[in-house]
């Protein structure tokens, strides 16, 4: 198994009880809120601890874009990958993703990452996300034809690094007379493609024909392994075997020396992150036409967004791993075989998980889980634990 | 009922739900973000008077959604087209909110076929520095209390539209208003530009207390619509053809009769 450590950067030290009387921590909860010279105490901080990430032996760093939110301070991702590109030496530096509709001219993606995989000398690994519903809101961009803006700025991008430029590209959304970026990428064809996603099933096929890695993003368990065998499933039908470095889980992992103590310790500042910097109204998350009526009923439904979750439950049903160094060996091997993945995108900092906590548990998980499952591999039928 | 009958068209391939009723000269009704799922007591009051004709937008209610169907534009030729068909003639073109916004619309590109334009709180253009609500944060509830000054008249209208049967319908036609309005939000900016071109008798009704497009935006399009009438309705929201119809009858009537005395 693969860990990188993924990293929200959220605003840690943002008002809780403010969020709360706001609804959100996202769009509508004021920047008046946000503190400038705490702000970058935090940037500083959590750039040093994926360093740290780097020299503890995790096999890549995670960046990933949000907007007006105290959910994560990272509007334009590759600010931060420039600033590891150098530092960060030998783990792979991920940015998952960059939301490709938000923007009007696309063609600055492929820029942006051929020249952070050239800085990093191959390192790089691109994602390309549609944003959550909330982006929408904040950046003014149509919900109706992100799912056809996404489409179209992906294959202009992969074009941009595969074909010899300049070519003309004619799209419904997107036209251009000279497409020819420089640089090119520096890995060939291009840097590896990774689709993080909440369990689209449209995005899961899509990402499968591509022989895309595709990232689920936080979900118990149990619905990870059930998205994983759709990945392979699909992958079938396009007829190929996937690997399982192609299925990586986004998870939260906290080690102590005990459970108890690792609950204990966790238990503010992951509800800080579920219950507080995670909520948003439903109209906030799925504006209209983001996604297909079905799908949307099918969330609106499980009112997944006004849920107070607890750690025990997140914990119970495997959106999260928190325990002593033995419990979390334990349950990751067991969830490396009920779901198939290969890589493990671990936020070691979560909600307000303070510098010297976050330290502690990068390292605890680097000595004491790394070395036990780096060589291990998926056991077991995935697909029958699935069903 | 057999007070209006509700029947299929195609124009140019695209199937559009009409409801009909009335006789006298043509008034077509051109609904708001909400649809048109039924006909309502304004209607059937207009149908004393007039053929009043209410078609459901492509991209709405039970109408086909066209894969042409962008922006508001293609709403206005649609109904150009629309009007061709049908052959009407000395058409009264009533637009409400977003429909008011396809009538602005249609209006400046060609009157030939009508006799009269009524906005009642139109979208369509943007005044700088007036507030005005996020109809797409706020739940659909939230968003019907929101339409009216008396919460009696929402009441009404929630009980009317949100009900699980019409769930599918209030999304289809939720999402056909954010392709069409999300962004610039429930504006055209170049429309301003070519309102002066409207030549045919204009009222603009509007509600007093409409926070959607309070009522600056009445006073905007009169001063861009040459010659245009704007009457406001004191304790009167969004939807003034429903909370104050007796007001909203007796203004349009009035209107079209000092019309009919003119000419």
């Amino acid at each position: 198994m693969k860990f990188f450590n993924f990293h929200l950067m959220p605003y840690r030290h943002a008002d809780l009880d403010a969020i709360e009387q706001n609804g959100s921590a996202w769009v509508t909860y004021s920047n008046r809120h946000y503190d400038p010279a705490k702000g970058a105490e935090l940037y500083h901080e959590y750039l040093d601890q994926m360093e740290l990430a780097d020299k503890l032996g995790f096999d890549g760093v995670c960046l990933n874009e949000h907007h007006q939110t105290a959910y994560g301070m990272m509007p334009i991702p590759g600010v931060l990958a420039g600033a590891l590109a150098r530092s960060v030496k030998r783990a792979k530096l991920a940015i998952l993703g960059r939301a490709l509709p938000l923007l009007n001219n696309p063609l600055m993606v492929a820029e942006e990452y051929a020249m952070l995989d050239n800085l990093t000398r191959g390192r790089f690994i691109a994602g390309f996300v549609r944003g959550i519903g909330a982006e929408y809101h904040a950046m003014g961009i149509n919900p109706v034809t992100s799912q056809e803006r996404y489409a179209e700025a992906h294959d202009l991008i992969v074009r941009a690094w595969t074909e010899p430029g300049p070519f003309a590209y004619e799209g419904r959304h997107y036209h251009f007379n000279y497409v020819n970026p420089w640089p090119r990428p520096y890995q060939t064809p291009h840097p590896p493609i990774w689709i993080p996603s909440q369990g689209s099933s449209s995005t899961i096929k899509w990402a499968a024909q591509r022989r895309y890695t595709y990232a689920q993003t936080l979900s118990p368990i149990a619905v990870v392994a059930r998205f994983f065998q759709m990945y392979r499933d699909e992958a079938e039908k396009t007829g190929y075997t996937p690997s399982p470095d192609q299925l990586a889980w986004s998870n939260t992992i906290y080690v102590a020396e005990t459970d108890e103590k690792a609950m204990r310790e966790a238990r503010p500042h992951l509800e800080a992150l579920v219950n507080r910097f995670l909520k948003m109204p439903v109209e906030m998350l799925l504006p209209p036409g983001y996604s297909n009526i079905e799908s949307m009923k099918r969330v609106r439904a499980a009112k997944v967004t006004g849920k107070v979750t607890s750690v025990e439950e997140l914990n119970k049903t495997g959106v999260v791993i928190v325990g002593s160094p033995n419990t979390v060996r334990e349950k990751l091997a067991e969830y490396q075989d009920l779901a198939g993945f290969n890589t493990s995108l671990t936020k070691t900092q979560f909600g307000t998980l303070p510098d010297d906590m976050t330290r502690a548990n990068m390292t605890a998980i680097a000595e004491e889980i790394l070395p036990h499952l780096r060589n291990r591999l998926p056991q077991g039928k995935q697909q029958a634990a699935a069903e | 009922m057999a007070d209006h009958t509700t029947t299929t068209v195609a124009v140019r391939g695209c199937n559009i739900k009409l409801m009909r009723g009335g006789s006298g000269p043509p008034l077509l009704f051109l609904h708001g973000a909400s649809g048109a799922a039924s006909w309502l007591p304004f209607m059937q009051a207009l149908a004393a008077r007039f053929d009043v004709i209410v078609p459901q937008h492509p991209g709405f209610d039970e109408s086909d959604t066209p894969d042409w169907l962008d922006t508001i534009h293609d709403l206005a030729y649609f109904y150009l087209d629309f009007l061709d068909q049908l052959d009407l003639k000395h058409v009264h073109l009533v637009g409400a909110s977003l429909g008011g916004w396809i009538a602005a619309e249609l209006a400046v590109r060609n009157t030939q076929r009508l006799a009269s334009l009524t906005l009642i709180d139109a979208a369509g253009i943007h005044v700088p520095g007036v507030k005005q609500l996020d109809l797409f944060l706020g739940s659909d509830e939230q968003r019907i209390r929101d339409f009216f000054y008396d919460q009696k008249c929402a009441d009404e209208m929630i009980a009317r539209l949100i009900r699980p049967e019409l769930e599918d319908t209030n999304m289809k036609n939720r999402i056909a208003t954010a392709k069409l309005a999300w962004q610039p939000r429930l504006f055209d900016p170049h429309l301003h530009k070519w309102l002066h071109r409207i030549d045919v008798p204009t009222l603009i009704v509007w509600g007093a207390n409409d926070r959607v497009f309070p009522e600056e935006y009445a006073y905007a399009y009169q001063r861009l619509i040459p010659g245009a009438k704007a009457i406001v309705i004191p304790e009167c929201g969004h939807i003034p053809q429903v909370e104050k119809s007796a007001v909203f009858l007796s203004e349009l009537t009035a209107f079209i009769d000092s019309m009919r005395k003119a000419a």
